[in-house]
Parts: structure tokens; sequence; C-alpha cells
């Protein structure tokens, strides 16, 4: 970390440092292969073998069939709404139902969103409070005319993973299709499309050492599509727009590395991750960890800090050099809180005072003593500011 | 979204953070369901603000905006402190970010509340007109952004 400065970054469930392995993979498709691989002549030539050549890498390490079921996209937001406003129509042209989770990222409520304008019926599918989507309360959801299910495999806040497998089953038992937004496990927890036996999956490079604005859609074979991005037909018609190669091979290298550190780099995160949560609880009072139930990301902790806002912490952590997130409302100007929180039945009142410390690649144990040591007395300033803490919470802060 | 330099001087300093324990009024507004909460206790002489501190929990604007209020309102008169602008009170921040808007209005709700509780205890008339906190149809929620910026109170 220290080559670069001395900041602490502990929110890699936001973005990533590109990873310097990833960005030699890149660079010789921007001067050497940067020829249009559309293009019949040797130029073109080469720049399609070379993304030809990632997209198989891509397509064996997630586990597809063909390779032609890689779509890259420009980025995990594209992917998410490719495959709703995508799959539905195609599948259900007459109209029908759709179910997402409550706690699904914007970029899969927004479209479904805008499928309910369009007169498809869209169910939240609420988890349950320990952060979960049960497949029973989806088999409960599901309707006659449900065309697809989405729901995310890691939730992006709290941290918790979905059964994507059992989810899928339920879904395809009904005959309706099945896509997870993976754009957080993607290379951190195993993830194989034959095993979980899904039909759609939303990846994203940034979220793992690669480049911003490359993604990946996977579409199995015979899915049916309509392209959200129309033109010139380029990706098996199903993504138009000249392929962006050095950003495709960015994203295969970037895959690559994080398969090969896959079972190390698991239980270094998860060991540290504990530290976090159980170094906050241990120093401070009224403080819970959002979830603690498996199975779980390894590098995400989620965090109530109760009697204190979110984007007060954030700022005076920020001021030591010292960057996490938060799910208060103020910190978003949304003016709601984090509506993961709120749909694990966080109160709002707590949810304002929701802490995310997600952890990566460059994470170091003096990262995170560096964030036990500053953390404590600012939550306990900050209290020690408010005219309600000891009411609410019967003692003055320490 | 871009805090001024004030508005992070007055969030890592803030200024006359506490309670006066003999205070002459108190004002408290605010939820914490909406998460901010504000509380200011002043001390009154000759019908001029002659102490005054204050107590928040909310974000580094709602912060911001109760260190500035207190330093703007501490030897106004009466009338003067009441007629505290929200526009006043981010101006003097050299400005909030459209969305914190609605948090100098938690400021200036905070001493409005707390000038009329004074009088109320001495038997005199209320003189700040009512809460923007106190009207059933106020949400400061709903602030349009973009109009937040050019109310003109």
């Amino acid at each position: 970390m220290s080559t670069y400065d001395s900041r602490v970054y502990l929110d890699n469930a936001a973005t990533t440092r590109l990873d310097e392995r990833v960005l030699e993979a890149m660079l010789p498709h921007m001067t050497q292969t940067w020829g249009n691989p559309n293009s019949l002549y040797s130029t073109g030539r080469e720049a399609y073998t070379a993304l030809e050549s990632v997209r198989e890498q891509v397509a064996t390490a997630i586990g597809a069939a063909h390779p032609n079921e890689v779509i890259f996209t420009s980025g995990g937001t594209e992917s998410d709404n490719a495959a709703l406003l995508g799959i539905v129509p195609r599948k259900a042209p007459h109209g029908g139902h759709v179910i997402v989770s409550a706690f699904e990222h914007h970029a899969v409520l927004e479209p479904a969103h805008a499928l309910e304008k369009r007169g498809y019926a869209v169910t939240l599918l609420a988890p349950r409070e320990d952060g979960h989507i049960h497949p029973d309360d989806l088999s409960a959801a599901m309707r006659d005319d449900t065309a697809l299910v989405s729901i995310m495999h890691g939730n992006n806040e709290i941290g918790t993973l979905q059964p994507i497998t059992e989810l899928a089953r339920v879904a395809h038992d009904r005959g309706a299709l099945f896509h997870t937004d993976a754009a957080q496990t993607l290379g951190k927890v195993p993830f194989d499309v034959d095993d979980l036996g899904i039909d759609a999956a939303s990846f994203s490079a940034h979220k793992i050492y690669g480049p911003k604005g490359v993604g990946v859609l996977y579409l199995k074979r015979g899915t049916p599509f309509d392209p959200l991005i129309k033109g010139g037909g380029q990706e098996f018609k199903k993504r138009s727009g000249t392929q962006n190669v050095a950003g495709a091979a960015g994203f295969a290298t970037a895959l690559e590395l994080m398969l090969a550190d896959l079972e190390t780099e698991g239980p270094r995160l998860a060991a540290l991750r504990d530290q976090v949560i159980e170094g906050v609880i241990s120093r401070l009072e009224n403080t819970v960890a959002t979830t603690t139930a498996e199975p779980r990301m390894p590098n995400i902790a989620s965090l109530l800090i109760k009697g204190v806002e979110g984007e007060a912490m954030l700022l005076q952590l920020d001021a030591q050099g010292i960057a996490v997130s938060t799910g208060s409302a103020c910190s978003s100007g949304s003016l709601e809180p984090s509506h993961v929180l709120l749909s694990i039945g966080c109160p709002p009142e707590i949810a304002h005072g929701s802490l995310r410390i997600s952890l990566g690649r460059f994470t170091t144990q003096a990262d995170i003593d560096r964030f036990l040591e500053a953390f404590p007395p600012i939550v306990e300033r900050l209290r020690s500011m408010s005219p309600v803490y000891e009411k609410m919470y019967g003692s003055p802060a320490r | 979204m871009l805090y001024s330099d004030k508005v992070m001087d007055h969030f890592n300093n803030p200024r006359n953070v506490g309670v006066i324990a003999d205070a002459d009024g108190v004002g408290e507004v605010g939820n914490p369901v909406c998460g901010d909460m504000m509380k200011i206790s002043i001390k009154i002489e000759d019908d001029r603000v002659e102490d005054i501190k204050f107590q928040t929990l909310g974000c580094g604007a709602a912060i911001a905006t109760s260190s500035i209020v207190t330093e703007m309102a501490r030897g106004m008169t009466l009338e003067q402190a009441v007629s505290i602008t929200k526009k006043q009170v981010a101006d003097e921040l050299d400005g909030l970010p459209p969305a914190k808007m609605h948090c100098s209005i938690l400021a200036t709700d905070g001493l409005k509340a707390a000038v009329d509780d004074y009088l109320l205890k001495n038997g005199r008339d209320p003189i700040s007109g009512g809460l923007a906190h106190d009207d059933p149809n106020f949400d400061p929620h709903a602030v349009e952004p973009d109009e937040a910026c050019d109310v003109e109170e």
C-alpha cells in the first residue's frame, strides 16, 4: 500500500485498485492488437483472435459451456439492465411477472421498476432478518406467469450469500428463468454457472482489481434475449459496439488472478473481517454486526453503530486518511437510509449509523490496526455531541 | 457532493458544543428516525443572546450548521435571532450541497424553539412565528434539491 500513499482504503466493495498485472495484460491491446475485431484484414483478425482467446478464458473460469455465452459489456450495471430488460420482454412478450429481491443493487431494482411501468407485475422479495433470501419464500412468491427471477449472489452492503442453486431450482420448477448479479462475489467465492444452474449472471471488472467500464453478461445458450444496445451486431448480436479488447483482456486477467488466490484470500480476509467486527464491538458499547449469519462473503464487515450518524463517522475517518462506506441517508444525498438495511428490518434510526468496511487484496493487518485505533474515539466524540445518546441508550458516551 | 472548507472546519471543530446547565431557554428539534436531532440552550440577558450551546446528532452538514448558527446568534436580540434564515446559515458556511439545505432548517428551527421557550417561560408571547418542523406539511426531505438552493424566506 505504501507504494501508493499512506491512506487506508477499506471500501473494496465500492471499487478496487487496478492490479499492475492486469494493466500489463491490457496495454498490448491498446498499442499492438488495436484493430477492430470485426475487420477482415490481419490487423482486425489479430484483435479478433485476442478477444476470442480472453472470452474463452472467461468462459472456462465461470464454468460456461460455450465461449459465446460470455458477452462483454460496459460493466455490472449494463449487464443487469440487459438481463432484465433483454430477457423479460422476449420471454413474456404479452406481459407477466418478475421477482427481484428487495435488497438488490439499484442496477437491478431500476430496470425492474421500468418493467413495472411497461405493465409487468413485479414482486420485491424480502430477505429474512438474518440477511438471506430463503428458497421457501421465493417458492411462495412464484406465479404461473413468472418470467424471470433475479436475486443477487452476494449482497454488497451486508455481505450475505444467497443460496443460488436452490433459488434457481425453485424458479426453473415453475418455468421461470433465473439471473443473478454476481458483481460482488465473482472471484471471491466459488462461482460456476453450471453448478449453480443459472440462465444469466452479471459481473464487473473493477470489483476484482480490473478496469472500470468493463463487465460481462453471462447468457446461457438459448435464453430468450433482445439486445439492450442495438447496432452493428457485435457480441453475437447481443451487444453492439466495437469491443473493448483491452478491457476484456483486463477482465480475463483480473479473474484469473482472483481464482489463483481464491483458496488463500478467503480465509485471510475472513480473519481480518472478524477482527474488524470483534474489535469494534469490544471497544464500543451499543455496536453490533448487522448480520453474522453464514454463508457470507469473507471481505465485508457490516456494523451498526447506534447513536451516531454514518456520514459524520465517514468524514471523520476520511480526515485521518481512512476510507469506508455507510448506508446512512446523508452520505448518499438520497435522504433515505439504505434500502438493504431497511429490507432486513433494521429501524431507520439505526440504519443511519451503519458502517461498511470492505477488505481486499491490498488490505493489510496494519490497515485494520489503524482503523481500530482511529475509530473508537471518533464514535465517542460524536456520541458526546448528541442530544439524545444518553436518553436513548441509557448511559453517557464513554 | 462536496462540502466547503468552512463546513468542514465547523464539522471538525464545532463551536459552542454542550448544554448550558441553567439555561433560560431550550429548543429541541428533529427526529432520530430522520437521522438528525438538535438541541440548543440559550442564556438571555436584556433580551439578547448572552450565551448559546448546542448538541447535534447528524451528518457533517447538521453539525456544521448547528455550530455556525450558535456563532451567528451570540449577541443578537431575540428578534434578530429568530429571523436568521436557512439561506443566511448556508451562505455563512460558503454554501451547502443542495441535498443538505434542509440541515440549515434544523439549525434555524432549533434556535427559534429555544427563544420561544424562553419567552413562554417568562409569560411572554412567542415571536418565532412557528417552526418549520411543527408544520404537519413540512417534509424537509421533500424539498427539491434545486428549489432548496433558491428558496428565500
